[in-house]
């Protein structure tokens, strides 16, 4: 097994709800509630989950852009859990961040030669040809015409923003890379060029990546490994094809068999599993195990007992007092909490 | 005779900076009790399609030429008064994000009652008890004390559903949704199109469901039309555009996207270039700058608009190259790719 690059293990994020001219803290929302996970060098992780399940607050807390409640993360063998910004710096260049949506995230008064240029300015690197030269070499790597240098932002198609984007990451040749639904807000044409570039881009620059989407079909497309959250938790991780072909959690199977197959002859024939309600609020979760309320196979355990993430089968684990698909060798539920 | 019809529809903006071509000569008809589904990327000209047929581009900028024929009636040049009545009792809509069509200051209730008794002579009371039935057949708990919440207090999938039943108040015979589970999660996003295939089956009405998502025009539609460029470019059965599909676009569309149902490709193939600004349309067929085909009609994407042509059996098609060429390009190089 290759070495892991990131280590993350009971990380929380509690954002507190105050009330009241004094700001007295009444209760929290547990958007991230102890997840643990690895990211080994090289591979992609596909973080997927439904809104409000806390797959974009792990996202910003792996890059330290807010502060975590608790839990640790280890970076290359640091702990950078609480980190000082300015010793935080010089290992940013290693870890960056694509943003979901390409019109907020780029200043619409900087040219696109200063967008990309910044991480050199803030780091202060001279590189060997002078910054302009490292800018317009990545322009061209992500896809895009090194002479649009001095163009604004809204010169450009959300497509080409994107790209604006990835360049911008790609300009301190980062180690690893975190992408919050890099592709939702692309057309489906477009979607398709931008996942073919990271694709290219990792084999090319040797990146690891954590993707987050709501995406099932774009994830299983990318992803290496896939982890499946709700309300806070992670419920299932497992490699893309054990995950995809047999999956353990009455979540995860919900989810796939919600997605619509572009196949009209699939139509009538097709199991489905329809879950009923919403997600609820991350301010009250349901106790014990949080997808009880909508698990069709619930039972009273599932409303005492938290069912901790076990290893079933190799490299693939599930949190559930009754998984599916589960090897024959585990006959009974794991239980202990 | 049809219960929907479109005559070479044409909706057009002028604009400072030129006349925008958003809807460029559409023609198709819906049959009651079944689905059109029509699919193009942003900008191809859907959304204003689905407003110019409720007439919600009347008295605005718009130009708007050709026919759209409701039932016997024809809708371009009736008045706007006349085509007020109709919406809501004889055609209804249902929009992609319920949060900002609703009115945040009146309740659910109050909305679904105004609704109601704009086209049916009732009393308050009565309007209130068909808005809570309406409430409780679109699968909301408890409708009677849910009739008197505000839309805020919804959430997105209910709010959805507040919304379809606000659109079936008045039993229409027609009903566009547009984008009517893009905002939704992938759960909610099942629960809602299971409700609509339901709903459609009770009312019998005409739908068109308006998406970029091929995945959601498969699970519902009967026939599919593709846009792109303000034009409908391929239209057929869903048979048709999914197991036969004979554009260059519509193959770049099925090639862009990654599927559940077949193993993980190695690459996705994507359409090069992006979708056209509807000022600038490009000459000759729209799509030609992207088409990797181009070449194979010896110079003429680039000066020649090709017709829409019925290749077989109510199939059609809107390309330079040939029925043989293009089935040939399918057979032999699209389909074995999408499918290894």
């Amino acid at each position: 097994m290759s070495e892991t690059i990131l280590s993350v293990q009971g990380l929380e994020k509690h954002f507190p709800v105050t009330k009241g001219l004094f700001k007295s803290q009444v209760g929290a929302v547990k958007a991230v509630d102890g997840i643990s996970f690895d990211v080994r060098k090289g591979e992609t992780l596909g973080l997927v989950g439904e809104s409000g399940c806390g797959k974009t607050t792990t996202g910003r807390l792996i890059t330290r852009l807010i502060e975590p409640t608790g839990g640790k993360i280890t970076f290359e063998g640091h702990d950078i859990t609480h980190m000082k910004q300015g010793k935080l710096r010089p290992l940013r260049r290693d870890m960056q961040m694509i943003f979901q949506d390409p019109y907020s995230s780029l200043n619409p008064r900087h040219t696109v030669g200063a967008i990309v240029g910044a991480p050199f300015r803030i780091q202060g690197i001279e590189t060997e040809q002078g910054t302009k030269k490292a800018v317009q070499d990545i322009l061209e790597l992500v896809g895009l015409n090194p002479e649009h240098y001095n163009r604004y932002p809204h010169e450009f198609s959300g497509g080409q923003r994107q790209r604006i984007g990835i360049a911008r990451t790609l300009a301190l040749k980062p180690k690893l890379i975190i992408a919050d639904e890099p592709v939702s807000a692309l057309d489906v044409s477009i979607q398709a060029q931008v996942v073919n570039l990271l694709e290219d881009l990792q084999n090319e620059l040797d990146l690891t990546y954590v993707v987050i989407a709501h995406d099932l079909s774009v994830v299983r497309h990318i992803s290496d490994r896939v982890a499946v959250m709700y309300l806070g938790k992670i419920v299932e991780v497992g490699e893309r094809a054990s995950l995809y072909s047999s999956p353990m959690h009455p979540y995860t199977n919900a989810l796939l068999s919600a997605v619509p197959i572009p196949d009209p002859k699939q139509r009538e024939g097709r199991e489905r599993i329809r879950l009923t309600g919403d997600v609820p609020s991350p301010l009250n979760p349901p106790p014990a195990c949080r997808f009880h309320t909508r698990c069709w196979k619930a039972q009273e355990i599932c409303k005492t007992q938290e069912p901790p993430l076990a290893e079933l089968a190799p490299g693939h684990a599930v949190a559930c007092h009754f998984p599916e698909n589960a090897p024959s060798t585990t006959e009974t539920p794991a239980t202990v909490a | 005779m049809t219960f929907l019809q479109l005559n070479d529809l044409k909706i057009h903006f002028p604009t400072d900076d030129g006349l925008v071509r958003s809807v460029d000569g559409l023609s198709f008809q819906l049959e009651r009790g079944k689905t059109l589904g029509i699919v193009g990327e942003s900008g191809s000209g859907k959304s204003v399609t689905s407003l110019g047929i409720l007439g919600l581009h009347k008295g605005g900028r718009a130009k708007i030429s050709g026919e759209i024929w409701l039932d016997g009636e024809e809708l371009v040049s009736a008045s706007p008064e006349h085509v007020r009545s109709l919406r809501g009792k004889k055609m209804a809509m249902i929009f992609q994000d319920p949060l900002s069509a609703m009115h945040p200051y009146y309740t659910v209730g109050d909305q679904i009652i105004e609704a109601y008794r704009i086209h049916n002579n009732v009393s308050k009371k009565v309007a209130k008890k068909h808005a809570i039935d309406m409430l409780g057949r679109v699968g909301i708990p408890q409708p009677d004390r849910r009739v008197d919440s505000y839309p805020h207090e919804f959430s997105g999938g209910m709010r959805q559903r507040a919304m379809i039943a606000m659109a079936l108040s008045c039993d229409p015979e027609l009903l566009i949704a547009d984008e009517p589970t893009t905002a939704l999660d992938v759960t909610v996003q099942a629960q809602i199109l299971d409700l609509m295939r339901d709903l459609q089956r009770d009312f019998n009405a005409a739908l068109i469901i308006i998406t970029h998502d091929l995945g959601v025009v498969a699970e519902l539609s009967d026939d599919i039309l593709v846009m792109y460029g303000g034009k409908c470019i391929e239209y057929g059965s869903a048979d048709d555009i999914f197991e036969r599909p004979e554009h260059p676009y519509t193959w770049g569309l099925l090639g862009s996207m990654p599927r559940l149902d077949r193993e993980v490709t190695e690459r996705l193939l994507p359409i090069k270039g992006s979708p056209p600004s509807l000022i600038n349309v490009p000459s000759g067929c729209a799509f030609h700058p992207r088409c990797a085909f181009e070449p194979r009609t010896g110079g003429k994407g680039s000066t020649l608009v090709p017709d829409l042509v019925e290749t077989e059996g109510g199939h059609l098609v809107r390309c330079h190259l040939s029925r043989e060429e293009r089935r040939d390009i399918w057979a032999t190089e699209i389909k074995p790719k999408l499918e290894s």
